[in-house]
């Protein structure tokens, strides 16, 4: 009987999944395997080889690798920061950390754009000072920008978790048995919390591999991601059909770093929730 | 009590979302046009006079618009679109013919019109010019060593960094077309290739390529100058007035946004009192000012002051559009080549 309740209260779960998700995926699948006139044929799924695809989807792996690493290079010292901190609310800081997060991304993103434009604020003040002016809008370092500024919370959080849960005990037994703070980094802390990074690497590098609102403002329309070409085929070419194939080659590629990064997520992780 | 309460509230409800007005007699006709590309007022003045009611959807795009009105959700009697849509409609037969001769106030539309509307409605039966413009550049005469005429500023390379392409296929290649001599509307694979090989060079020197934040960042002076829509031109001038628009000797894009009634339309009697309504100079201009692209409306162009009347991004002068072409469609083969070459260009 309670096993039944249980399942009627996943039906709005399950309405949820088919219609959102099984359904269009359905859909993009039909379309992947067709030509606009109907028949059947592998060529859209083949056309990742093209040079032009080839190329967009190589510039989007590379933004989201570098994007990750720039991610876990500034989360993981503010992890340590606060896990060594005598502060006793450590939510205030975790939640001003987080709080840009309240902003819809893509207002965060003009922003950003504004910030960093030619006459934008930052140039501005470099101005005031005597300096040179930066030109970054429109170049593959600013769309690493907009992605590490829209993403870094998804991966501060899972590594704060699990920084902070890591027991006292060990680091301390560690001490005792003679290990320098370098040991314990890189023998304790780091392997211990490599669950967090996994996770964070899986919502920082999956998004930003499928990226292309960013692409978009703050590549001025220049640099192609994958995504971009898929939008195009969408919303411009029209060929909802190559769209949808070069979507589905996207697809496995989100599932393999998935798989990759997952891999290291298999501990539930403790303790810190805001 | 309370049953009845809820019943009267129930059915007052409904009353309102089905807009059931029970007075209105005059029927009711849904029109699909671009946003913000009608003054709202007009709408409610043409139900006051009429007792026609007004169903007003509206889209961004003429392939957004294509897409809902192909979906058949709704049943459209009416709509607006650009040049090459309007012609897609009608070689689809979507478009009823219009008696342009019962439209009382079809005589204050400028004639040259209906030749420039030949290249997608072949003998003028089934379209209504609505608004019409140019593509030119728009340009910060402060920046510029001398006044800009041409699209050769574009591939000099003088202003590298500095100006914003369209990011449209058609509308960029248009200004590599027009700046080689060849049609915008070239089949020719040769012309094309050429066309494109000039793009791709000219992109080093391209800031970025945009659609409707280009003007704002010629406003705000982080380009020199962008291809842009002469409305917007328009607006640009008003923010910064150091900008000036020109179309380039060499040519252009002249698009026409044009109104067609569609074959879904039962009440054609309505629609032509909506369309003659359009052609009426106090509401052409009253849609003139709501947006400021130029209107075909002869009347609606007398009716303005001198100063609007001389500035050429408002009323396109004769010669500066002698050079100009409207967009045709291409056929599949011609199109995918263009688009396989943009994106080659973009992903650069």
């Amino acid at each position: 009987m309670n096993r039944k309740k249980i399942q009627v209260l996943s039906i709005p779960y399950v309405i949820w999944i088919i219609g959102f998700t099984v359904i269009p995926l359905l859909f993009v699948f039909a379309k992947a395997v067709t030509s606009p006139q109907g028949a059947f044929t592998a060529g859209n799924l083949i056309a990742i080889f093209d040079p032009v695809h080839r190329k967009a989807l190589f510039l989007s792996i590379e933004l989201a690798f570098i994007s990750s690493i720039l991610c876990i290079l500034i989360s993981y010292p503010v992890a340590l920061i606060l896990r060594s901190s005598k502060i006793r609310n450590k939510k205030i800081i975790l939640f001003v950390m987080i709080l840009p997060m309240w902003m819809n991304f893509i207002l965060r993103i003009l922003a950003i754009q504004m910030l960093i434009s030619k006459n934008g604020l930052i140039n501005h003040f470099l101005s005031l000072l005597g300096l040179g002016k930066i030109s970054i809008i429109n170049t593959e370092a600013a769309i690493i920008i907009g992605m590490v500024y829209d993403y870094l919370p998804y991966m501060l959080l899972p590594v704060l978790n699990c920084v902070l849960a890591i027991p006292d005990d060990i680091i301390e037994a560690s001490k005792d048995l003679g290990a320098n703070r370098f040991t314990v980094l890189t023998k304790i802390l780091i392997p211990l919390s490599l669950s967090g990074i996994g996770s964070g690497i899986t919502m920082v590098f999956v998004p930003s591999m499928t990226e292309f609102v960013i692409a978009n403002i703050l590549g001025g329309g220049k640099i192609m991601l994958l995504g971009n070409v898929i939008e195009q085929e969408f919303s411009v070419t029209m060929n909802w059909n190559l769209g949808s194939g070069l979507s589905v080659t996207l697809m496995i590629f989100v599932l393999l770093t998935t798989l990759i990064s997952g891999r290291t997520v298999s501990e539930t992780d403790k303790g810190f929730v805001i | 009590m309370k049953k009845t309460i809820t019943i009267i509230l129930l059915i007052a409800m409904i009353c309102t979302l089905s807009g059931c007005k029970g007075s209105s007699s005059g029927g009711s006709l849904t029109v699909f046009n671009y946003s913000e590309y009608l003054d709202p007022e007009m709408i409610a003045k043409f139900t006051e006079e009429t007792g026609i009611e007004i169903k007003y959807e509206e889209a961004t795009t003429p392939e957004e618009l294509y897409t809902k009105y192909s979906s058949g959700a709704i049943s459209y009697d009416l709509l607006c679109t650009s040049d090459y849509m309007v012609k897609r409609l009608i070689d689809e037969g979507q478009a009823q013919e219009i008696d342009f001769s019962s439209l009382e106030n079809y005589k204050n539309i400028d004639p040259k019109f209906e030749k420039l509307s030949e290249s997608f409605d072949p003998g003028n039966k089934y379209s209504l010019p609505y608004f019409w413009g140019t593509v030119g550049i728009l340009y910060n005469t402060k920046m510029v060593k001398e006044p800009v005429d041409s699209w050769d500023v574009l591939f000099s390379g003088d202003y590298s960094g500095q100006i914003i392409m369209q990011d449209s296929m058609r509308d960029s290649f248009m200004v590599a077309l027009k700046y080689l001599g060849y049609s915008l509307n070239t089949k020719n694979e040769e012309e094309i290739k050429d066309a494109a090989a000039l793009l791709k060079k000219q992109k080093s020197d391209v800031s970025s390529y945009l659609v409707d934040e280009a003007r704002d960042e010629v406003v705000a002076e982080n380009a020199v100058m962008a291809v842009v829509y002469s409305g917007e031109a328009y607006l640009g001038n008003e923010y910064n007035p150091d900008l000036a628009y020109v179309v380039p000797k060499e040519g252009s894009n002249l698009w026409i946004d044009s109104w067609i009634v569609t074959k879904n339309c039962k009440n054609t009697d309505a629609a032509r009192k909506f369309l003659d309504f359009l052609c009426r100079e106090d509401v052409a201009s009253a849609n003139f000012e709501y947006i400021y692209y130029s209107t075909p409306n002869k009347a609606a162009v007398d009716a303005m002051d001198e100063e609007l009347r001389s500035n050429p991004a408002v009323v396109p002068t004769d010669d500066s559009i002698k050079n100009c072409e409207v967009y045709e469609a291409f056929d599949e083969k011609t199109n995918a080549l263009y688009n396989e070459l943009w994106k080659e260009i973009k992903s650069q």
